[in-house]
């Protein structure tokens, strides 16, 4: 079973501050295979945006840093790699596309300039190949090649993302991450660059690690799902058996806090409580203090993620069968 | 829930800019009954939050009637529209910048009572803050911290407790949810709605997450480009839209189920510029169903199904009246 | 109405902390993280006391000629020797210390209180008010603050409030421009547009929500300006068109040391000194304030 493209084994990075050092992300593990999207959800500082950053290595140092754990990317461990060889693995193996296409672009060169600018830096070949490539990216995101020259201020929103999408692709890489690539964008336009997405992981075969807190968006794209929780993956599944049917309480209640639009809800079934601060995490499950299921030995044990189905990973003791048969 | 508390007709707020005049918001006319909540969705710039500053004379109108209990307010002096914002509240979207960096959450709430001295003595404010603060569920230990100090989630129930104590009548809420993690929006979306149960409030709900407002809503208006296009009862929203951009907006939602088959309408392009608009109908150059006459001549909002307001000229030859 | 009765009836209540103090001692733990600035306050901590205690520390009058003891070198008893007249420099720089501290923060409280006034109208109004104000302020700005100083002085004629005036007016633009700029930035919050749907009135909305949010920049302008306030009195002084002898203001001791720097060189020397030092410290304490009341290091 060796087509995982990514693999991420007991991954945890800390953040040093002025009130003390908090692990941002946790024990994570995770595997992408080829030609397969992950669903990575989680809410604000659930650690999905340090993931990624580590995975291309760019966890900014100091205050961040990667303490122990293997990124392991078409068999190498990028976190053994020197400056020079994680250089030409980012933007050419592994891009990464950003929430904000506003300002993920430079404001000052042409669109056109800028997807060559990443084909130049990774590919050897003339420069008249790199136009006819960058323009050839254009098009394939749904932009007329006429607008080659045009300066990012001269998009809308929409049309800036895909700018930023043909970036992403031009040199034809093995994992794109995505950050929460459709949140700044109205539905409208969401829906066209997730139909645009979701063409283009067809025709590239491309992995795609889809950063996002939005259940919604998964459905529509994903084939895994991993939900994050204060810093580690509390469930994994394929997209089936996740929506069908959810395990980790957290999971459940996320799906219960969605007001749904084809039934009509009273009241909203919630999770009480907040999420943790990461500077000051609960000793046992992270998720216990907001569990309506919690407990004694969820206080003190982190539970370790069991299969409880094929391929459908929880971290919950619940799931526990010796714990099953207590109760 | 016949009694209208608030009509506004042939609303207008067009704003100066260096390119020409933009049409934020352009002849909006709507009702709102007592005790209901009237949801109002669209994309960004389509004037929904301008519409919610606009009713409250928070950016003054350009043109057009505010009427309150039948009174209207755009032509209220200082002083007496000083005494209306006391029914008049708002909740903002940003539960960062709107709320004071400086002040602690006492201050915070109470500074509506300072600044409207006759409504409450001063030894009171420490009673009804502390009121406020139970009914929106902050814990009374956070009194006296400032705001960066708490989450999201609290500092939106500041920002409640503040548009609360003043006890108002109405309330506009602009995007009170959108900047909150999914499980905190839960828990502000089901206060709302004890709140308004409790105190008998009618809400505005300015957003554009079309899930969150029909779950709060009794009735949605769906605007575009400054224009409403379809309003109606929430249901009928979702199992009857009528209006071509009523029917792609829901079908561009995503829906958290797997194996969901739907047709989705893809809309091409984008929400053209709301600076000197041409003539016609906002939604033509995006339109699937788009005919001549969508061209010159703008569609007016109006009663096409009971209770079902569209401005469409596909139903023109539908008439309730 | 039930709510009100609810109001009534309900018994518990929350007190309001004053919290001021609390926020003050944040800022001097980061203030303390930085030595330079911590040496600037002390320095300036100093100097106050200085010219309070000046009675005390002095051990001449200022403006006692002695003239037995004209140009001497430091010694025993003159630390710092004495001027053409046989005054101790020593004390004369301790009693100078008044007239800087009066100049420094004087002059800034008149340039800070217009500068207030004319920055956070002009932003917060923009449009004609705007427009005006800042004219009227690049007019002023268009001469050189010194030459400004120098024509109010020659109007007004020499005098301790008279070069306070000279000296605080001349600095109004720059307090003008950063309060116009930090209202801009600071206006344009949601929780402006809170306190004006609670009814709030414009002046209200500036003193109590805007001001206390430009307080940071303010406060750094301000300390940087008391230096500048120094630096210029001492020029007007030096030129002569400050203060008259025998007032011993450091400006106007390097002004008449100067005739004798070949050969007495301690009399411009130690006057010249204390203005350094004391500009030095203002300056580096500017700077650690800036670092301690910048909220994005908060986080």
């Amino acid at each position: 079973m060796n087509d995982n493209l990514l693999e991420i084994k007991n991954l945890s990075i800390e953040y040093v501050t002025e009130d003390g050092r908090f692990k941002a992300v946790n024990d994570l593990n995770l595997k992408i295979r080829v030609g397969e999207t992950l669903g990575f959800v989680g809410e604000t500082g659930a650690g999905k945006t340090t993931t990624a950053l580590g995975i291309m290595r760019l966890v900014p140092n100091p205050p961040g840093r990667i303490v122990q754990g293997e990124i392991i990317f078409e068999g190498e461990n990028l976190l053994e790699k020197n400056i020079k060889e994680m250089t030409s693995t980012r933007g050419n193996k592994i891009s990464m596309i950003f929430q904000d296409p506003m300002t993920s672009l430079n404001p000052i060169m042409t669109v056109g300039k800028q997807i060559e600018e990443v084909i130049k830096l990774h590919q050897d070949i003339p420069k008249n190949e790199i136009t006819i490539r960058a323009e050839k990216m254009l098009e394939t995101v749904g932009i007329r090649k006429e607008r080659f020259n045009d300066f990012p201020h001269q998009f809308s929103g929409g049309m800036k993302q895909r700018v930023v999408i043909a970036m992403a692709l031009a040199c034809n890489p093995k994992l794109i991450i995505a950050d929460e690539p459709t949140t700044a964008l109205d539905v409208t336009i969401q829906a066209q660059v997730l139909e645009l997405m979701k063409e283009l992981k067809e025709k590239f075969n491309t992995s795609i690690l889809l950063i996002t807190h939005d259940l919604g968006v998964v459905a529509e794209i994903c084939d895994y799902v991993a939900i994050m929780y204060a810093g580690s993956a509390i469930e994994y599944a394929n997209i089936e058996r996740l929506f069908n049917n959810p395990l980790h309480p957290y999971t459940v209640g996320l799906f219960n806090s969605i007001p749904s639009l084809d039934e009509d809800v009273d009241k909203l079934t919630v999770i009480s409580g907040t999420p943790p601060d990461p500077s000051h995490l609960p000793m046992g499950c992270r998720f216990h203090p907001r569990c309506p299921h919690v407990m004694e030995k969820c206080k003190e044990n982190f539970p370790q993620a069991i299969e409880v189905e094929e391929g459908h990973f929880v971290s919950c003791f619940l799931y526990n069968k010796e714990t099953v048969k207590e109760e | 829930m016949s009694d209208v508390l608030m009509e506004v007709k042939n609303l207008k707020k067009y704003f100066n800019t260096k390119q020409g005049m933009l049409h934020a918001v352009d002849d909006v006319s709507f009702k709102i009954f007592k005790g209901e909540t009237l949801g109002l969705v669209g994309e960004s710039g389509c004037g929904k939050s301008t519409t919610g500053r606009a009713i409250l004379r928070l950016h003054e109108p350009t043109s057009g009637e505010v009427y309150f209990n039948s009174e209207n307010i755009l032509n209220y002096n200082k002083t007496q529209m000083k005494a209306m914002r006391k029914k008049l509240q708002i909740v903002f979207q940003d539960p960062y910048s709107s709320l004071n960096p400086r002040l602690s959450v006492y201050d915070l709430i109470a500074d509506s009572l300072y600044v409207n001295k006759d409504v409450v003595s001063k030894n009171e404010i420490g009673e009804q803050i502390s009121y406020v603060m139970d009914l929106v569920g902050l814990e009374k230990r956070l009194v006296n911290s400032f705001p960066h100090e708490l989450d999201g989630g609290r500092r939106q129930r500041i920002g409640i407790a503040r548009a609360l104590i003043l006890n108002p009548e109405f309330i506009v809420l602009d995007e009170p949810v959108s900047a909150l993690d999914v499980s905190i929006q839960a828990q502000v979306l089901n206060l709302l709605d004890e709140l308004q149960n409790e105190l008998g409030l009618t809400y505005m709900f300015v957003a554009h997450n079309l899930s969150v407002v029909k779950h709060i809503s009794d009735r949605i208006a769906v605007m575009y480009l400054g224009k409403i296009v379809e309003l109606t009862d929430y249901k009928n929203i979702f199992a009857d839209p009528l209006h071509p951009y009523t029917q792609a907006l829901l079908s561009a939602i995503p829906i958290p189920k797997y194996g969901l088959e739907r047709k989705r309408i893809v809309l091409e392009g984008d929400v053209p510029s709301p600076i000197n608009p041409p003539p016609g109908c906002v939604f033509y150059g995006r339109c699937r169903e788009r005919m001549d006459i969508c061209k010159e001549v703008s569609p007016k909002l109006d009663v096409k199904k009971e209770n079902h307001f569209v401005a469409c000229h596909l139903y023109n030859g539908i008439d309730q009246n | 109405m039930e709510k009100q009765k609810a109001i009534k009836t309900s018994s518990s209540s929350v007190e309001r902390k004053r919290l001021g103090f609390r926020k003050l001692k944040e800022i001097f733990h980061r203030l303390k993280k930085s030595t330079l600035a911590m040496i600037g306050l002390a320095i300036i901590v100093l100097l106050v006391l200085t010219a309070i205690f000046a009675d005390y520390i002095a051990p001449y009058d200022y403006s006692t000629n002695d003239l037995k003891n004209q140009y001497a070198m430091p010694s025993k008893e003159h630390i710092l020797g004495t001027d053409e007249f046989g005054r101790d420099i020593f004390s004369r720089i301790v009693y100078g210390s008044r007239i800087s501290l009066q100049v420094g923060f004087i002059s800034v409280g008149i340039a800070l209180t217009l500068g207030v006034i004319i920055g956070a109208s002009s932003g917060f109004y923009g449009g004609k008010v705007d427009m005006i104000l800042m004219r009227f302020i690049d007019i002023l700005q268009s001469l050189p603050d010194i030459l400004m100083a120098i024509a109010i002085m020659a109007a007004l004629g020499p005098g301790l409030s008279n070069l306070m005036i000279a000296v605080g007016l001349a600095s109004i633009p720059g307090y003008a421009k950063i309060i116009r700029s930090s209202v801009l930035s600071i206006k344009d919050n949601e929780f402006v547009e809170a306190a004006r749907a609670n009814g709030s009135s414009d002046f209200r909305i500036i003193v109590k929500h805007i001001i206390p949010n430009c307080l940071a920049p303010i406060i750094v302008q301000a300390t940087l300006g008391v230096a500048y306030a120094i630096i210029n009195a001492a020029g007007l002084s030096f030129i002569g068109l400050g203060l008259e002898p025998p007032t011993p203001e450091w400006g106007a001791m390097l002004s008449s040391g100067r005739g004798y720097i070949r050969d007495y060189p301690h009399m411009t020397m130690f006057p010249g000194l204390a203005i350094v030092i004391v500009i030095f410290a203002l300056n580096v304490l500017g700077d650690g304030l800036r670092d301690a009341l910048d909220p994005k290091l908060k986080q």
